[in-house]
């Protein structure tokens, strides 16, 4: 790109570039966090009250 | 439609629809980058800085259509107060925030070398600002509570009362002059932007609502786990006695 303002387009870019990998990489931790902290529970008998089945007499 | 507004059918339904959403998104911007750099020809006026355009615009569109899906959400949270509706609104907030981060240093930057300033307090400008900083005070306002059940009800008032300002971003052009550009795409009489341009603003702007909508899942399917891992914490410290630690 020879344009006089290529640096203010290509600053752009790597902008939305660092924000879309930021907002993905945030994502994926905050996942994988809130399932490792879910399994360590469930791993101990914990269930969540609604997928506990109880018998009606 | 409701029938989906249930955390466990949600969470099914999520994942095919969050990896479908994720790859349409980069095969849609992998093609609107194509388009973009090597297919659209350089403005008549501007050259090669109406590339910035095929980003600020879209980020701008999503600034504006995250906030209106929160505030759809927070009437949901509000009205029928379905916890579905409040986790909603919560994971869109940093989405809505962030591409109005985007879409404001974006527009400084298309703005340096065309209007010859980085920033002016004009009606668009200020708005968008404006909007930034409500997703701002949104976003502390849900880690401000401990219970988000509790946090939901202020949050989804806050939310509605700051729609206000989502009109004025929009007509802002229009109401008052502005260095800003008025609209282009979407005015009375159609686009006034060239097929050429507008074909990879339209691809852009695809993928990055894809985008929006795989980031909007996730966080979604994320919160859902949070408040489960919230409950399940609770449920251990009645068992042995002790106080809840928060998960927040």
């Amino acid at each position: 790109m020879d344009s006089p303002h290529a640096g203010y387009i290509l600053a752009a870019y790597l902008l939305a570039g660092v924000i879309v990998a930021g907002l993905l990489v945030l994502a994926i931790i905050d996942d994988r966090t809130q399932r490792k902290a879910l399994e360590k529970l469930e791993a101990q008998g914990l269930r969540r009250r609604s997928s506990v089945k109880t018998e009606v007499h | 439609m409701l029938r989906f507004a249930n955390p466990t059918l949600f969470l099914k339904l999520v994942r095919w629809l969050m990896p479908l959403a994720a790859l349409t998104s980069a095969l849609l911007l992998g093609w609107g980058l194509y388009m973009v750099f090597a297919v659209s020809p350089e403005d008549y006026q501007q050259g090669a800085t109406v590339r910035i355009m095929y980003i600020h615009v879209p980020a701008a569109w999503l600034a504006l259509s995250c906030y209106s899906l929160m505030a759809l959400s927070s009437i949901g949270s509000l009205v029928w107060k379905h916890p579905l509706a409040d986790v909603s609104a919560k994971a869109l907030a940093p989405i809505g925030a962030a591409f109005t981060f985007l879409c404001l240093v974006t527009g400084a930057l298309w703005g340096k070398p065309m209007w010859g300033t980085w920033w002016v307090w004009d009606a668009r400008l200020t708005s968008v600002l404006v909007l930034f900083l409500v997703y701002c005070g949104i976003m502390a306002l849900w880690t401000a509570f401990d219970d988000p059940a509790r946090a939901a009800r202020p949050v989804a008032i806050l939310t509605l009362f700051g729609f206000i300002n989502v009109p004025i971003v929009k007509f802002s052009v229009d109401w008052w002059n502005t260095l800003h550009q008025p609209a282009s795409v979407f005015r009375m009489g159609g686009p006034s932007i060239d097929q050429s341009m507008l074909t990879p603003l339209f691809v852009m702007a695809s993928g990055a609502t894809a985008l929006m909508l795989a980031l909007h899942l996730a966080g979604m399917r994320t919160e859902i786990m949070r408040r489960r891992v919230r409950n399940l914490s609770q449920q251990l410290a009645r068992q042995d006695g002790l106080p809840a630690q928060s998960e927040e």
